[in-house]
């Protein structure tokens, strides 16, 4: 099956989880499923795009490192992403998030997001797919 | 919850006793149907605090209780530094020090009624909320260290408001042992631009009406009347309290091996309190609480200066402060024997009781306000302290409604829209940028926090003072 992304029912907050062939694949998918607590990523315009760089220890630490570092360029830019660019090479991670200004009236973001938790982490082959999830602190 | 497993100890409380790696039992206060409805996560969640290092007297579980992180949400926990213990970056949370003031207006809701539209106007233009939002203020580097060095204390010393508010807050409005030196440039990045700003999610800012008074004497002394209005701001430390949550959370879980401590879940991510790593922590850690103090005090003066243009004849005194997310060293009697122990609140309440000394005179008599905010739309409630709480939880209560539904679900069964058309035709009016964002706080998502008053009250370890009723939300 395709790439793709969905939500799972936390208490308080909202469980991302993304889906793909590969573990770049899926960890690009999780990042949509973070957008999506926020607004709909399919109303972000690709206008702006921005590196992100980052390392782990395992693929569960450098996934919690790459949404972190994702949800900091998302409040320190005042940016929605839309889509990314993800590759993983020996336990490093490039991305390019491409992306827009958040707009109030146009994406109407219902919560900020504060953070990737350990919460329901997990990254793991199943069958043909790989799947990286875990709860995000809204 | 599955109460087979509880040991009851009475109409509000239940136990769990130690068992396999538990040093204390857990202790939950809830009511029969509140312990029925909550999460079996929240049971798990507390058996494993009460398995951390130099925990002390037992793994405490307040009415409101939910699944969190690490840590249930409604968890109290305390840990001696002397005996190993812990401090846990998961224990406090992401929104370091969330929590709420009151301001008492003076004003009688009829005045409110009048220019209630316009007053709603002015506070949702005056106050940054939601997603994307810039306060007008930008923080330079000296001035984001003062800042987190001073709290409250700093955001009064350049014009945020008045000296006589900071004995109203925890700390006196400024927590000692802040260390920006161990705040990172990712995290003061992150907040530069935030001060002054409410948020998004559950946060709000609501002017209520004060429905009901239950404690005549303790009610005058906190300068609630009823018939008037009150403005209640629910917000923490923004993005400098989040960045600092997520890196010690990182940095301890990889580190827990080596100082020897086995989590349960890597959520309980914690360090030695007497380590280099927890002592970094809580000196970041204290920096957020203040910076939670000094944003919810430049919100307070936006506010009084929208009444200042629209009411002028208000009079914003500001009731108490609370936070909720936090990790502080007091002094509490275990065994007999008074000790220090650094007290986690993860969704939790300080609700020190009558003559504590760190109360300001004129509430010592009648114990510190504890500030419980209900879901928009239904009530709020201003309690205090009792006695008896002391030993039952180490002074600490319930800190709102507890959500009962996930955003997820909440979203399934109501649209924004219809919701704040509903709450209008009850006078209430709703103030937000994402429609989707109100029907993800819609009141029925949460407990009814009336029970969760309730059963508090009857545990004994708050008291009921006054119900609050909301007239104008603004949230995120």
């Amino acid at each position: 099956m395709s790439g793709h992304w969905e939500h799972f029912p936390h208490g308080a907050d909202i469980g991302i989880r993304g889906v793909g062939d590969t573990p770049a694949e899926a960890f690009a998918q999780a990042a949509r499923a973070v957008t999506a607590a926020a607004a709909d990523p399919t109303t972000v315009a690709a206008k702006r795009s921005v590196d992100i760089h980052c390392t782990g220890a395992d693929l569960e630490d450098l996934f919690y490192t790459w949404l972190n570092a994702l949800i900091w360029e998302m409040s320190v830019q005042r940016m929605l992403f839309g889509t990314f660019d993800v590759t993983i090479s020996s336990g490093t991670l490039h991305a390019v998030a491409h992306g827009e200004a958040v707009s109030p009236a146009r994406h109407e973001p219902a919560v900020e997001v504060k953070g990737a938790t350990y919460t329901a982490l997990s990254v793991r082959h199943e069958g043909e797919d790989w799947i990286a999830e875990c709860v995000i602190d809204v | 919850m599955d109460i087979a497993q509880l040991e009851r100890i009475s109409d509000n409380s239940w136990r769990i006793p130690p068992s396999g790696k538990m040093r204390v039992p857990v202790v939950i206060y809830a009511d029969h149907r509140l312990i029925t409805d909550m999460d079996e996560k929240v049971r798990e969640q507390a058996v494993n605090v009460a398995t951390l290092p130099g925990i002390v007297g037992a793994s405490y579980v307040m009415p409101d209780a939910h699944w969190g992180y690490g840590f249930p949400i409604g968890g109290v926990a305390a840990f001696d530094a002397e005996a190993g213990g812990i401090v846990s970056a998961g224990g406090v949370g992401f929104d370091v020090s969330c929590g709420v003031r009151t301001l008492t207006t003076g004003l009688p809701v009829a005045t409110v009624q009048a220019s209630k539209d316009l007053l709603a106007s002015d506070l949702a233009r005056s106050i940054p909320a939601g997603v994307g939002s810039e306060g007008k203020i930008s923080l330079s580097p000296l001035e984001m260290d003062a800042m987190l060095v001073g709290g409250a204390a700093w955001a009064v010393e350049r014009g945020w408001g008045l000296a006589e508010d900071l004995e109203r807050i925890e700390e006196r409005g400024r927590m000692a042992g802040a260390r920006p030196n161990h705040v990172s440039e990712h995290a003061k990045r992150r907040q530069r631009d935030e001060m002054g700003t409410l948020g998004s999610g559950n946060h709000y800012l609501e002017v209520q009406a004060i429905a009901d008074i239950f404690d005549a004497a303790a009610a005058r002394a906190f300068g609630l009347e009823q018939g008037q209005v009150v403005v209640t701001i629910h917000c923490g430390s923004r993005g400098l309290g989040h960045q600092i949550g997520t890196e010690f959370l990182r940095e301890m879980a990889l580190a827990a091996k080596a100082f020897g401590i086995e989590l349960p879940d890597r959520e309980l991510a914690c360090a030695p309190i007497n380590s280099e790593l927890g002592q970094r922590y809580l000196g970041a850690m204290r920096a957020a609480i203040n910076c939670a103090l000094a944003n919810r005090q430049i919100i307070t003066q936006l506010v009084r200066d929208v009444f200042a243009r629209r009411l002028p004849q208000a009079d914003l005194r500001l009731l108490f402060d609370v936070s909720h997310n936090t990790c502080k060293v007091e002094r509490h009697s275990v065994g007999g024997v008074a000790h220090a122990l650094h007290v986690h609140r993860k969704g939790a309440t300080r609700a020190f009781g009558p003559g504590h000394p760190d109360l300001p005179a004129a509430l010592e008599k009648f114990g510190q306000p504890v500030l419980v905010g209900g879901s928009m739309g239904t009530e709020s409630w201003v309690l205090a302290g009792m006695p008896t709480g002391e030993a039952l939880s180490l002074s600490s209560a319930c800190h709102g409604a507890g959500r009962a539904m996930s955003r997820h679900q909440a979203l399934k069964r109501w649209t924004g829209r219809a919701l704040v058309a509903e709450l209008a035709q009850r006078g209430i009016i709703i103030r937000s940028p994402s429609m989707r964002g109100v029907a993800e706080e819609a009141p029925g998502a949460y407990k009814d926090v009336t029970s969760v008053v309730n059963a508090t009250e009857q545990a004994g370890l708050a008291r009921k003072v006054a119900r609050l009723s909301p007239l104008i939300v603004v949230k995120g």
